[in-house]
């Protein structure tokens, strides 16, 4: 997973963008994600259903890895099995 | 990483939103992005190299941005301000192109380069009514070019790629965060880094953009009003005509403007401490950064400008003239001319690193091995890690060997209570090489200090090299529409006399 590249959810509507990459396979709704939509959705898992939010940004513990939701859905994100956090950064005042 | 993820994000979220006023008309983000990607067809379709924008502030420059974005076409937005001949200069380097705005200034300029020409009305209506573009956005590659002033040589073109410009964003900006009823003013012009910024940040923090076409106090006051604006951008040359309309006459109602940010230029400390005073729930951000650095690098917050105007301590009194601390995604060092990193106190050349910072002209990158880029602006920071600026490295003053910043010799003259504004510059000196000279605006109704008490006073303050071997006193100093210092101009003035 490169900066930049975009991955699509098979269970939900989630979209990301990855802001900082790792050799992992990501995960939404407890399925894998893809390139490309798959013609069909894969079933939910309700261990993985909080949903994601657009503008958030998600990070596992390590932080070796940090993804941009850059479109909403049902799905929650994991690696492995393990969820991701919502990575919480400091607001700086307006400067433009 | 494209640009166009921006616009895109604020319309998948609430498409209904208003995110633009201009001119009385209400863009929401949906309307904005579809135009954008109508916008995109009729680029790709070109076959043109650049998109070029000749044109005051509309709605034209988002839809122009995106569109070149999502087309992969890098989008070059031009000074309508130069001169004939230095336009038509500019219009050849970027031939052939879609240039949106003064066709007419282009037909006469450069009516053989092949250039593509729609003036901003038909430009937007063909935007709105052509199919949206189909194809995947570029990945990579060259987002924005802007040429720089040139106030030494040719302007040069500096490249600030997708990545460059996202990173800025999504480093700086929590998206969405802005409720409903923020709005901000934007009034720079779209050819500055810092109007793409006020683009780019307003719209990925959903806060509604509230366009100014051109910088007029008394339109600038009548919009913050109307509209209620609670954000504005300014450089310290309008605040400084915006508190002389204030102070004039009946002021319109203002309470809603948390919060203003300037930059661009010196920001004179008794600017700064008048606007505090004279608004005191109003939050005051200093930003400082370059063309080359995708806007922002350093920053001086609200609590920041709150402390210092407050503090008695000299030294934390001191940082109302700083531009603050880098920003967590940027490294800042200052170096000598060897390239040796100096310690706080020192004054030197400003490096600066990140993911944001470009570095790149169209002709080279000036980004060294490891990354840096060399601001070519002079600074220094204080032990807790803000940074002062004292002028341009170019600027510095070459006495015999002995190097002079003129931001020095700038402090001590505008201490002096009849001299409401100065600037040192080199002039050419048989016997040194380059000497002081140094160009005086009196205070209003005082009468300018005699040249011997100018001379003892830098004599007194700090040594004998700094004496100015000639003196000028004008009514007022060059300065362009941003507020930079025309140093150059000041030069011209001892050559020629």
């Amino acid at each position: 997973m490169k900066p930049g590249k975009k991955l699509k959810s098979t269970a939900c509507d989630t979209e990301v963008m990855v802001v900082r990459g790792a050799d992992v396979v990501l995960e939404c709704g407890g399925a894998p994600m893809t390139e490309e939509r798959p013609a069909e959705k894969a079933a939910l898992n309700p261990a993985f259903a909080e949903g994601t939010k657009i503008g958030k940004r998600y990070t596992d513990a390590a932080g070796s890895i940090e993804l941009l939701c850059t479109k909403a859905g049902q799905g929650s994100l994991s690696v492995g099995g393990v969820a991701l956090q919502t990575k919480e950064a400091k607001p700086l005042p307006s400067s433009d | 990483m494209n640009l166009s993820l921006i616009l895109q994000m604020a319309a998948e979220a609430e498409p209904e939103r208003i995110g633009l006023v201009c001119d009385g008309r209400r863009w929401s983000y949906g309307a904005l992005l579809r135009a954008a990607q109508g916008a995109a067809t009729r680029f790709s379709e070109s076959g043109v190299g650049y998109v070029a924008l000749l044109d005051e502030s509309s709605e034209a420059a988002p839809i122009a941005l995106f569109g070149a974005a999502l087309a992969g076409i890098p989008y070059v937005p031009l000074n309508y301000r130069l001169a004939d001949a230095d336009l038509a200069a500019l219009l050849k380097r970027i031939a052939p192109a879609c240039v949106i705005g003064d066709v007419e200034r282009v037909r006469r300029l450069d009516p053989d380069s092949g250039h593509q020409l729609q003036s901003r009305a038909d430009f937007v209506a063909a935007a709105e009514q052509a199919e949206p573009y189909a194809g995947e956005p570029a990945e990579a590659g060259i987002a924005v070019q802007i040429f720089t002033s040139g106030t030494t040589a040719a302007p040069k073109a500096a490249l600030l790629r997708h990545a460059n410009l996202l990173s800025y964003i999504l480093g700086t900006v929590d998206f969405g965060a802005a409720p409903e009823d923020e709005a901000a003013l934007v009034c720079v012009p779209p050819y500055h880094i810092a109007g793409i910024a006020a683009l780019l940040s307003s719209i990925y923090a959903m806060r509604r953009i509230l366009l100014l076409p051109a910088f007029e106090p008394d339109a600038w006051l009548a919009l913050a009003a109307a509209e209620r604006a609670t954000n504005a951008f300014v450089v310290p040359t309008m605040l400084g005509r915006i508190i002389q309309r204030l102070d004039a006459g009946s002021p319109p109602d203002l309470s809603a403007l948390n919060a203003i940010a300037y930059g661009g230029g010196k920001m004179p400390t008794e600017l700064i401490e008048r606007a505090l005073s004279l608004f005191p729930q109003t939050a005051f951000t200093n930003a400082y950064g370059l063309t080359e650095t995708s806007s922002t690098v350093a920053l001086l917050g609200p609590e920041d400008h709150r402390a210092a105007h407050q503090a008695s301590d000299p030294q934390a009194r001191a940082r109302l003239g700083s531009v603050g601390r880098p920003l967590p995604t940027v490294e800042i060092e200052i170096r000598d001319e060897d390239g040796k990193c100096l310690p706080a106190g020192e004054r030197g050349e400003i490096y600066v690193r990140g993911e944001q910072v470009s570095g790149e002209y169209r002709e080279r990158s000036a980004l060294d091995a490891q990354g840096w880029f060399p601001t070519r602006d002079a600074g220094w920071l204080d032990t807790e890690g803000y940074l002062f600026l004292a002028g341009r490295a170019d600027d510095v003053i070459v006495r015999g060997g002995e190097n002079i910043s003129p931001g020095e010799i700038e402090d001590v003259l505008l201490s002096h209570p009849a001299i409401a504004d100065a600037a040192a510059v080199a002039v050419p000196s048989l016997e040194w090489g380059e000497a002081v000279g140094i160009a005086v605006v009196p205070r209003p109704g005082q009468a300018a200090p005699s040249d011997d008490e100018l001379k003892t006073l830098i004599r007194n303050r700090l040594r004998s090299s700094r004496v100015p071997e000639r003196i000028a006193v004008l009514e007022a100093l060059p300065y362009n529409e941003m507020g930079k210092l025309l140093r150059r101009e000041v030069r011209r003035l001892f050559q020629e006399a």
